[in-house]
């Protein structure tokens, strides 16, 4: 390990962790349900569409659905089965809404799809044919957000990127799988983070990792070779949360800020989850698509708090029934952490890539439930900000509705961390607040946009009913000049149009350049407007989020 | 607002009665000095004023149709009246306590809209109401409770407040006399040194007035504690007595004859009381780490310009009342800088 002076970023919070207990026993792997609900869309972008048909047999692994977006993530056949159904079923969402839903029946034989592509000479590809066959695989961020791992690998033209950072804090209580998989599979993660560190050119490459997770460490630590220490650093991290936070991690590993609305690769970082990693390794040394992961089932009300490897479309029921859940005891089902997870009201959502923990609250365990007080300015809430925000002027404003003053305190650089809300002695809940101004914010900004569109159709539809015109007047008018030209020679004509055949396949290679231009690298405004997009987290108006945004992007 | 169940899904055992009982306990042990010293008739005061102080709160809560339970039982109405008491002359006619806090419940809390929206803090706009309207009622302190001297017990207090009567053979005269501070202010004003006033004190301690400097010592300490509790920060209190104590210094060191001493200053009238409970209330502060120092540093500068130039002899109540007026200034321009942008 490299001496190295940590950074240190404002407030956070010392939590109780609560992760001993899911981390008694090996992981295993989760039974296979007798149906599957794999969503088309279980990551930030474009849904998928489906690429099979309602009474196909498909084989595990084999493509169910696709899109041409470009932000967007395939989605693979968890298991073997008969597609049965696509219908609309509870997904993990906020809104506890309903989207399309793949239903597989599974048959048990868990039947792998033949001829899997593994590329074990992974450093003969170029870095764009790793970014393709990690997009194939269906990989994205495994440690919250979901956004498409391919294109997080994708630092852009002349941009170099100087540290890789694999992050393994896993700040929130209760959640223990990337901690597992460390103790696990921590060769496999290296190797992940090899292929990434060619996919991206990085020259140095952090683990972080929080210093209570010993036994993480160490299997990291043991399964770094030598030679790889020259450019792999494992560095343990003081315990705060939320360490884990892509920013936090990356001022504490580096000491440097990314600066407001940008991201980390303007300061030379790539920041991935260790998930991702090993995600990534299976992908493109055994051919193996992203349809299953580690996931945490605890809390309260579970019996046997343990992790489990999970087909995604797993109902939640089955695998929390699995580990005995008393649903007598259970008060919360959370997907996440208790600072930033997700209510799951219904539980027959099933899992999906980002799903990392099922914590089954049990009475008591969900806190007080005191009454909303007036803030009383205690500014406890700006003490413990890793944002440095003034959380209480946030919630002020935007209780007032007054949109630009939360802007002019800076709403969009709040994490949603939960800090605030967490030691607020008012029990305001904070971060609900935050997220309907934001929300209210998109709106208005969609509105705008829609109308700016309208009129830019409106402006362009003029513009080509001039042109036609023109080019009607044109047409004429050669013809004219042709039929002079005919009576006046014949090699003549023969000339121009051999010169205007030339003049049109330059031009469509022109045209053709500009297109390619546009689809194949992404600029950093663009890949700043995905991770706009990504921050939005496809969270509140789920009808809006679906297409628009990734067509867009 | 959307009616989502939002992270974060669990809280620690926080609440503004836990802070507000923290308050509580942390004046207890000044208050038992004060009974110590100064006779029973602070608890008499208090006890007016806590009930007034609730009865008013619980009243117009009705009135603005709010529902009264949460409030009462926040804490904050009974912090408020505590503070308020603490202020008051232990003799004085029970409608003083009362006009008092109702007053401040109604015209510094309520009419602001209540918990958390009050811009002056409330104890302190009673206080000075009362200062400015009943002068000689408010400035007549009790004589220290030493056994050469006739003091009051209970039953005398009780009746004094409500009737207005003292026990026969006794007046004002022997009952109360001015404050230390007061004395020295009117000594100096009169020409005499610091020095002279003091030796004309009839009670002086080691540093400050008889009996004052131990209700400093353990306002301090009861401070002390909420700030290991981390009820409160340690910005404002540490701004504010050095404010106080380097500008005394400063004036002590250049005219030593005219200015009394920093530790005078520190552990007279009610310097702990207000650097650690009054200048903290948390809705009338600075909110911002920089802005508390500046806020609390104001406080304490003030307070000493006021004591020897102004025209009351102790501020505590003014000097918090003034950079009260200053705080969203001061908020507005010490903002941190937000992670991830320029300082
Ligand atoms: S912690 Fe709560 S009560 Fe305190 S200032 Fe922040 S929002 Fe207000
Ligand atoms: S939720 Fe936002 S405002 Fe609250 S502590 Fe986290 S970053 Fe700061």
């Amino acid at each position: 390990m490299m001496p190295m002076k940590l950074g240190q970023f404002h407030g956070g919070l010392r939590l109780p962790g609560c992760k001993a207990d899911s981390m008694l026993s090996p992981v295993t792997a989760a039974p296979i349900p007798p149906r599957l609900y794999v969503p088309l869309k279980q990551h930030i972008g474009a849904a998928a569409e489906p690429v099979i048909r309602i009474g196909d047999h498909v084989l595990k692994g084999q493509l169910l659905a696709d899109s041409d977006s470009h932000v967007t993530a395939p989605v693979h056949a968890p298991t073997s089965g008969t597609v049965v159904e696509i219908v609309e079923h509870t997904v993990p969402h906020p809104s506890g809404m309903t989207a399309p839903c793949i239903v597989i029946e599974t048959d048990g034989k868990d039947e792998w799809r033949p001829n899997l592509s593994a590329h074990s000479q992974y450093h003969l590809l170029s870095p764009n044919e790793l970014r393709q066959i990690i997009r194939d695989a269906g990989i994205v961020g495994l440690g919250g957000a979901g956004f498409p791992a391919f294109l997080k690998l994708n630092p852009g033209q002349d941009k170099l990127v100087e540290t890789l950072i694999l992050n393994g804090a896993e700040c929130e209580p209760y959640i223990t799988c990337d901690a597992m998989l460390m103790q696990e599979r921590a060769r496999d993660i290296l190797d992940g983070l090899h292929i990434m560190r060619h996919a991206v050119q990085a020259r140095h490459c952090i683990i972080g990792i929080e210093d209570h997770n010993s036994a993480a460490i160490a299997a990291m630590q043991a399964a770094l070779s030598k030679e790889e220490q020259k450019h792999i650093s494992i560095i343990a991290i003081p315990t705060r949360y939320p360490t884990g936070g892509e920013k936090q991690l990356i001022k504490v590993l580096t000491n440097k800020e990314v600066p407001s609305h940008k991201l980390p690769i303007d300061i030379g970082v790539v920041c991935h989850n260790v998930g991702t990693a090993f995600a990534v390794a299976d992908a493109v040394l055994r051919g193996i698509p992203l349809i299953s992961r580690y996931v945490t089932i605890t809390g309260g009300a579970i019996k046997t708090p343990q992790n489990l490897i999970t087909q995604f479309g797993t109902p939640m029921a089955f695998l929390l029934d699995h580990c005995g859940l008393q649903r007598d005891k259970l008060s919360r089902l959370l997907m996440g952490g208790p600072m930033m997870g997700l209510q799951i009201s219904d539980l027959q959502t099933p899992v999906i890539k980002t799903s990392n923990c099922l914590l089954a609250l049990g009475p008591g365990e969900a806190g007080d439930t005191h009454p909303e007080m007036p803030c009383i300015r205690c500014g406890e809430c700006a003490r413990v900000c890793p944002a440095q925000l003034l959380p209480q002027q946030l919630y002020w404003w935007s209780r007032a509705r007054d949109f630009d003053k939360v802007q002019d305190y800076n709403l969009f650089d709040c994490i949603e961390c939960g800090c605030c809300a967490w030691v607020c002695p008012s029990h305001i809940p904070l971060v609900q607040y935050y997220r309907f101004a934001k929300t209210e914010i998109w709106q208005q900004e969609r509105d705008k946009r829609k109308s700016d569109h309208a009129r830019d159709r409106h402006e362009f539809r003029q513009l080509r009913m001039e042109r036609k015109k023109r080019e009607d007047e044109e047409r004429k008018r050669k013809k004219k000049e042709l039929l002079q030209r005919a009576n006046a020679g014949k090699d003549e004509t023969k000339k121009s149009a051999i010169d205007e055949a030339l003049a049109r396949v330059q031009a469509k290679k022109a045209q053709q350049q500009t297109e390619s231009r546009n689809t194949d690298n992404l600029t950093p405004a663009q890949q700043k407007q995905i991770e706009a997009a990504d921050a939005r987290r496809a969270n509140q108006t789920p009808a809006d989020t679906t297409g628009d945004e990734g067509s867009e992007a | 607002m959307s009616l989502i169940i939002s992270s974060p899904h669990q809280h620690p055992a926080n609440s503004v009665s836990r802070v507000m009982l923290s308050v509580v306990y942390a004046l207890i042990p000044g208050c038992i000095a004060h009974v110590w010293f100064f006779g029973p008739g602070l608890l008499v005061n208090m006890s007016i004023a806590i009930a007034a102080a609730l009865l008013t709160e619980a009243w117009i809560l009705r009135l603005r149709r709010r529902p009264i339970k949460p409030a009462l039982y926040d804490g904050s109405a009974l912090v408020t009246a505590i503070l308020f008491a603490l202020t008051l002359p232990p003799l004085a006619p029970w409608w003083i306590p009362f006009v008092g806090i109702v007053f401040a419940m109604i015209f510094a809390k309520h009419l602001y809209g209540g918990l958390g929206q009050n811009p002056f803090n409330p104890a302190m706009v009673g206080y000075a109401m009362l200062l400015i309207a009943f002068p000689q009622e408010m400035t007549r302190w009790s004589v220290p409770q030493l056994p050469e001297l006739h003091s009051l017990g209970w039953l005398d207090v009780l009746r004094h407040s409500f009737t207005g009567a003292l026990p026969t053979g006794t007046g004002y005269d022997a009952l109360t006399m001015a404050t230390p501070l007061d004395h020295t202010k009117t000594q100096i004003a009169l020409d005499q040194t610091v020095q002279a006033a003091h030796a004309s004190y009839k009670f002086m301690g080691q540093i400050a007035g008889y009996g004052w400097e131990w209700i400093n010592i353990l306002f301090m300490f009861g401070g002390a504690w909420l700030i290991v509790r981390r009820i409160i920060t340690w910005h404002i209190p540490a701004a504010m007595l050095c404010g106080l104590g380097l500008f005394a210094l400063v004036a002590f060191l250049s005219a030593p004859a005219t200015h009394a001493s920093p530790l005078f200053h520190l552990f007279s009238g009610a310097t702990m009381l207000g650097a650690f409970f009054i200048a903290t209330d948390p809705v009338t502060a600075a909110t911002t780490t920089r802005g508390r120092l500046i806020y609390g540093a104001g406080i304490g500068v003030l307070i000493y310009i006021i004591r020897y130039w102004g025209g009351y002899p102790d501020a505590v109540a003014f000097s918090v009342l003034l950079m009260n007026m200053a705080v969203p200034t001061i908020d507005y321009y010490t903002q941190p800088r937000v992670f991830g942008h320029k300082g």
